[in-house]
């Protein structure tokens, strides 16, 4: 996956959780949370849906690093290369 | 088939007696095996489930859902245990973890009210409702209000700076024992804490409790768990009540399973639903942990117990509209150990009026007091019984002054005490709302003491109370997961 792609797949992850979000406005740099109604229980749904959709394996230590969409797409770009995105059914 | 003499724990009241084998469908091996079903247990195994791992729950008493439970009684009565109220988050949490067939039967509360010597009046317990009386009826500076609420809302967990909740208030409040009131009475009867325990946990909960009104489940505690259960096995998920786990068992410092009687189930996972307290001092033995944790953590406390009394009314019977929450009290100044006092003054009554039943058309109302396990632990049968006599009966004294002729609308009274809820959870001291702020650490310590075993229950104040119990069980889920997908890297073929 690109960065775009990640991007992409994080928004729509954040859309399965959330689906009273507007996410088609979030930008990059400003934190999630600041843009959208995400709680720290959210956070924890995201961390288990990159586990189930891409094998991804985020450890507690490092979810600040997915605490905006530019942070998600850079910490997990390394993971996420061999990829395909999944989407939304 | 032959009936079995054997009554499973939990037949005092119905004597229904246990026939065959309660496990006699379950297999030999599942990915996790969940001991409890709290609403913590049944939320980690819906996740989990739903996931794609194999998932079993066993429930010692044939009803699921822990506290979050109701019973019946002949003539139609169904009564409630823990149904009003819960926060507003309980709605994303349902919608999140079991769907929108459960979260789209929450509603708030129509009517919080007060009564005591030193306030009485109606809110909608919310932010903006408590502003308005914190400044307009109590007479407080907005920006101290406002000050309260942002140092309220920026606390974290992690960063418990050793003070009590009564020096939060004083701080903000100094001397106002009747602002001190409001802010904590209906915390205490939420989650058991007092204003000794750390501001920390006050801070958290107010934050979610005291905002955006109050929630309940239409349709009653026995349909939310019914529906429960259903999405439970459409997730494939396996639930067995009857089922007393009397051990986790434990080779070579990582879970194997669990035993109930002779039967031993496999599982890489075990989450225990079980109290903090049950689990390290009564299911694993005590030689798999360290001796300096486990003494340590045996020192966690716990919260209060309660009692209830439960007033059934007839078919018919109409009940005028007070509140569906009412926080009454007779004493001049409030003070928050007295809150758990044997005959005490203080207590809450939830109304449960026709339209949390929608059809039935009946009311009932549940009191509830918090108590301490000391007070009646030791109380021999005749004392007992006159205890809970005289609980009833200053109940519906309590109640006459706002409904004079409750005493003949009532059809079914009842009343259970700190043992009646130790016999039905199982949980140590009959405790009501898990441990204080301590037992987090142990709770989340758990694997590392023993590989492949959790924790997940009302501890730490901060993770009790239905929302609090649901949300540990999906931070619990999560580890579980995560362990499961390591497990299985593991022992995939290296390319």
């Amino acid at each position: 996956m690109t960065h775009e792609e990640i991007v992409q797949a994080v928004k729509d992850i954040i859309h399965t959780i959330a689906p009273d979000e507007e996410i088609g406005g979030l930008n990059l740099t400003d934190p999630l949370r600041d843009q959208i109604e995400l709680d720290s229980m959210d956070f924890l749904d995201i961390v288990m849906e990159l586990r189930k959709r891409y094998g991804v394996q985020v450890p507690e230590d490092d979810y600040k690093e997915l605490a905006t969409l530019q942070g998600c797409a850079d910490y997990l770009a390394p993971h996420l290369a061999d990829h395909e995105l999944v989407t939304n059914a | 088939m032959s009936r079995s003499t054997h009554y499973f724990t939990g037949s005092r009241d119905g004597k229904r007696p246990s026939s065959g084998d309660a496990l006699d469908k379950a297999k030999d091996h599942y990915d996790v095996v969940v001991v409890g079903s709290g609403l913590a247990g049944l939320t980690a195994a819906n996740i989990l489930g739903r996931a794609g791992h194999s998932v079993c729950v066993l429930e010692q008493h044939y009803n699921f859902g822990g506290m979050a439970t109701w019973f019946k009684r002949r003539g139609g009565h169904v009564f409630d245990i823990s149904l009003h109220g819960f926060p507003i988050g309980m709605k994303k949490t349902c919608r999140k973890y079991w769907g929108t067939s459960i979260s789209d039967r929450i509603v708030q509360l129509e009517g919080v009210r007060f009564d005591n010597p030193q306030f009485q009046f109606n809110t909608t317990f919310t932010r903006e409702d408590f502003t308005h009386k914190l400044v307009d009826v109590f007479g407080c500076a907005s920006r101290t209000v406002e000050a309260f609420y942002e140092t309220l809302r920026a606390m974290n967990y992690y960063d418990d700076d050793g003070r009590t909740t009564a020096e939060l208030f004083e701080e903000f409040f100094p001397g106002r024992n009747d602002v001190h009131r409001l802010l904590m009475e209906p915390i205490s009867y939420a989650n058991g804490s007092t204003l000794e325990d750390p501001a920390i946990t006050y801070g958290i909960v107010f934050s979610n409790f005291m905002s955006k009104g109050v929630y309940t489940f239409t349709g009653g505690t026995d349909l939310l768990i019914r529906e429960m259960r259903a999405i439970l096995a459409r997730n494939g998920v396996d639930v067995f009540g009857r089922s007393q786990v009397d051990e986790i068992t434990v080779e070579h410092g990582r879970v194997r399973g669990v035993r109930v009687g002779t039967r031993e189930i496999r599982a890489e996972t075990v989450v225990s639903n079980a109290g903090l307290k049950a689990t390290i001092e009564r299911l694993v033995a005590p030689d798999h942990f360290d001796d300096a944790w486990l003494d340590a953590a045996k020192q966690t406390k716990l919260n209060c117990s309660s009692t209830q009394v439960y007033m059934g009314l007839g078919p018919g019977e109409d009940l005028p509209w007070i509140a569906d929450l009412f926080f009454t009290s007779t004493r001049p100044e409030f003070d928050s150990a007295s809150l758990a006092d044997l005959h005490g003054q203080s207590r809450t009554f939830s109304f449960y009026y026709p339209k949390v039943r929608p059809g039935t058309g009946r009311h009932t109302v549940v009191s509830s007091m918090n108590a301490n396990w000391s007070d009646w632990a030791d109380l021999s049968e005749s004392d007992y019984a006159a205890a809970k006599a005289r609980l009833e009966e200053d109940t519906l004294k309590a109640l006459e002054v706002h409904v004079p002729d409750i005493r003949s609308k009532v059809t079914h009274l009842e009343s259970s005490t700190p043992r009646s809820f130790a016999f039905y959870t199982q949980h140590t001291g009959g405790a009501s709302f898990g441990t204080k702020f301590e037992g987090l650490r142990y709770s989340m310590e758990l694997p590392q003491q023993i590989e492949g075993l959790y924790h997940s229950g009302s501890v730490g104040i901060i993770m009790s109370g239905w929302l609090g119990a649901a949300n540990y069980g999906a931070i619990t889920a999560n580890k579980v997961d995560a362990r499961i997908a390591s497990l299985a890297a593991d022992a995939a073929p290296s390319s």
